[in-house]
């Protein structure tokens, strides 16, 4: 009936927000798979063969390279998942699990370079726990050989995508839990007899897990392939394949970049493949859980051991992160800070000082790119959820999943494929084609961030506002969009966290001509001066926290005569 | 034509099933209740009357506001006032600002600001203008979305649940504001409630909806 028509501009935003989300993702595999597959014009190769995929055969550390790269991602995926369903198996609801939540909501934001860096300063042999401890505890004089990190399973890298990824998805459980009826669940299980973890296990997990199996299968697909935590924390000789397939893009030898597409390939493949067996594997997790379940045995003792161990390992993976920041901190500031001593003999700015006087460029190219990444994405999703809420049709399984395809296929399967297709255009790699790549991964997570608070709004302030005579554009303008100020603002600073955080879009799509924070960061990772690394990686958290910052007191001063909304 | 709002042949379906049938005229400054439990579509006839149906119900019949077919006209051009059971002062706003959300643009500053003022004292907040919503009592915010509607110059009442929020005292108070308003302004009143006082206070015709047959 009434149903009004759509204004024009409104009715093209959610094809255009899935043309600028899904482009470059699609434009980007067809630019991998054509080089592998040796046609590269660009480098006058066009004879189609098999070329590119023998020489990536030929790479001597292609075994260990695709075993490792399976054996992180299951690795930090299972473990991730595990902490966060054993802690809110065993603590949601307590103080100590509120208490811990608010230490991880931040956590989500710090950038992973920043993090593995940060846990890198802390576990190393020369770390700050080493120091510590010794050499009272160690009786370590000089630092002892061993390879704690960069270690040749790649269990270091495994750990820092565990603690990184933990928060990720205890917030998306958290959310999943509001619509899983808990507490009366529990009710019922305890009735039955069942300890606080058992029952939870079985009795809300597999509604909490249906929920977040998209956000489960992207710490997958990360974890398998992702480049910064891999070069700060993963084996060197040889390293991961999506490393691997990073440096064979860098190569003076453009013939290398078939190798590198062939590479990108397998990538994709085997990202396809552990998201298959991880899919085959919740099979076989329900099956066993409902033999648990008929067997009709209640745990009562491993439920009592279960709860100190989820809590110690949700509070380790905070703490690493946390103390791996403070680390940062110092190291930043360290002057001479010889082994074992637990802190810098003194303190020495230069460090900073070095940073104030050259970082300003890459501080303003960081926050430029976050800034116009977060406006563009900003009018995508606000438009796409307008519409949406005109059209009375909500998003569809099928649309979340395609909110999550940028998140789900390797990062390192279409970049380098997407910055070969630009350069075939003749279009120079630079900050535009950066800002566009950046907007592929920025829309998936505003989406994710502003969705629920945009639908939860109630839909009678729209009708009263229509009733008083506002049209719908002055309905979105006057009404809604202030009164979701504080959501609009947390989740543009969820954005920026996201953009600040790229390294591989920068890197690849920038031509390596672009500097962020993340890429200064990472580039010093095979350097080895930690007190630059310190700067850069407070630097970037830094840069991640001030739009949270601004999130929390514009809307408490715009609103301070306002109650209901200062939150 | 008749004045007052005319429901004309109304029938609102879900899926191929009736859900609302109705056909009635409320004449000016007369209240028509609609009573009937909770399912039985009291809401989706408002929602049918504001023009904000939602996807999956099929409406037809038609809408006449005075004589004039306001049936395809969109929600914000029907001058159809509403109140729910909650104030849905808009919280960013005064309470003043909110009062002046649904004037007619055009005037002078210092005309509307007056007309504000006059409306506010005219229901006891005098000089509430820049006070925070949120910071009024249930009653006080009752009135406040009471005149924001009517500064707005709608031409028929619809009231969802509107009294049910407040308490006994309260309702009683408000029910008698809003029936007399209306009245002044020869408003044609339609009332969705499942309150048979609100019924008997509103001393109009009395319409019973679906009744889960």
């Amino acid at each position: 009936m009434t149903a009004a028509r759509l204004p024009a501009g409104l009715r093209a935003l959610p094809p255009l927000t899935m043309v600028a989300m899904l482009g470059p993702v699609a434009a980007g595999l067809a630019g991998t798979l054509l080089p592998a597959a040796g046609f590269y014009p660009a480098a006058g190769l066009t004879t189609l063969g098999l070329g590119p995929l023998q020489s990536l055969l030929d790479w001597p550390g292609l075994a260990a390279a695709v075993r490792l790269s399976l054996t992180t991602g299951f690795l930090a995926t299972f473990a991730a998942l595990a902490i966060t369903a054993l802690f809110l198996a065993g603590w949601s609801g307590t103080r100590a699990f509120l208490a811990l939540e608010r230490v991880l909501s931040p956590l989500l934001s710090v950038p992973h370079a920043a993090a593995a860096f940060g846990l890198a300063f802390l576990v190393a042999p020369s770390g700050w726990l080493a120091r510590l401890l010794s050499p009272w505890l160690t009786g370590w004089e000089r630092p002892p050989d061993i390879a704690v990190t960069q270690d040749h399973w790649g269990l270091a890298m495994a750990a820092g995508l565990t603690v990184k990824e933990m928060p990720f998805l205890l917030l998306m459980a958290l959310a999943a839990l509001g619509q899983s009826d808990a507490t009366r669940r529990m009710r019922v299980a305890a009735a039955l007899g069942y300890g606080r973890v058992a029952g939870w296990l079985l009795a809300v997990f597999p509604s909490i897990y249906a929920q977040i199996r998209l956000p489960v299968y992207v710490v997958l697909a990360y974890s398998m392939s992702v480049v910064d935590v891999a070069l700060i924390l993963g084996p060197t000789t040889p390293p991961t394949l999506s490393v691997q397939i990073v440096r064979w893009m860098g190569d003076p030898d453009l013939a290398m970049r078939l190798t590198a597409s062939a590479g990108a390939v397998l990538q994709l493949v085997l990202v396809g493949a552990a998201l298959l067996v991880w899919r085959a594997g919740e099979g076989a997790v329900a099956f066993l859980g409902r033999r648990w379940i008929g067997s009709g045995l209640r745990a009562g003792r491993a439920d009592a051991a279960a709860r100190p161990v989820a809590l110690g390992a949700a509070a380790i993976a905070a703490g690493s992160v946390l103390l791996g920041l403070l680390t940062l901190g110092i190291w930043s500031v360290a002057g001479f800070w010889g082994f074992p001593d637990p802190l810098p003999g003194g303190l020495d700015l230069r460090s900073w000082m070095r940073f104030a006087t050259g970082g300003g460029a890459t501080v303003a190219t960081t926050a430029l790119i976050a800034a116009i990444a977060t406006g563009l994405s900003l009018i995508f999703v606000i438009g796409c959820l307008e519409a949406e809420h005109r059209r009375g049709k909500a998003l569809s399984q099928k649309g979340l999943w395609l909110i999550y395809l940028p998140l789900l296929v390797p990062q390192v399967a279409f970049l380098p494929g997407l910055q070969t297709l630009l350069l075939s255009v003749g279009l120079k790699s630079g900050l535009g084609p950066v800002i566009l790549a950046h907007v592929v991964f920025v829309l998936p997570y505003l989406f994710l961030s502003l969705g629920d608070p945009w639908r939860a709004w109630d839909p009678r302030y729209a009708t009263t506002a229509a009733a008083l005579g506002a049209r719908p554009a002055g309905v979105l303008w006057r009404v809604r969009l202030p009164m979701l100020l504080r959501p609009i603002l947390t989740a543009a600073a969820v954005a920026m966290a996201v953009s600040v955080g790229q390294y591989l879009p920068t890197l690849i799509v920038g031509g390596g001509r672009v500097d962020t924070l993340t890429t200064e960061a990472v580039a010093l990772a095979s350097g080895g001066d930690r007190r630059a690394i310190g700067v850069y990686g407070l630097a970037q958290t830094a840069a991640v926290m001030v739009p949270f910052g601004v999130a929390l007191i514009v809307p408490a001063l715009v609103f301070r005569n306002r109650r209901a909304l200062r939150g | 034509m008749a004045e007052g709002l005319t429901l004309d042949g109304i029938r609102i379906r879900r899926e191929g099933a009736t859900l609302v049938e109705i056909d009635r005229h409320v004449a000016p400054g007369e209240v028509l209740t609609v009573m009937g439990p909770s399912g039985a579509g009291k809401s989706t006839l408002l929602a049918y009357l504001t023009g904000t149906l939602s996807r999956g119900f099929e409406g037809e019949g038609r809408i006449l506001l005075n004589g004039e077919d306001v049936t395809d006209a969109p929600a914000h051009a029907r001058r159809i006032g509403i109140l729910f059971q909650d104030d849905l002062l808009f919280p960013h706003l005064s309470v003043g600002e909110n009062a002046a959300f649904g004037l007619a643009p055009g005037g002078r500053a210092s005309d509307r600001r007056a007309t504000v003022a006059e409306a506010l004292a005219d229901v006891g907040l005098a000089g509430f203008e820049d006070r925070d919503p949120d910071t009024l009592s249930g009653g006080q915010k009752a009135r406040v979305a009471l005149i924001r509607m009517l500064l707005s110059e709608p031409r028929a009442l619809l009231l969802d649940e509107a009294f049910s929020g407040l308490d006994a005292a309260l309702r009683a108070q408000m029910r008698t504001l809003v029936f007399e308003r209306a009245r002044t302004r020869a408003l044609p009143v339609l009332m969705v409630t499942h309150d048979a006082e609100d019924a008997r206070a509103a001393g109009g015709p009395v319409f019973e909806l679906g009744g889960g047959a």
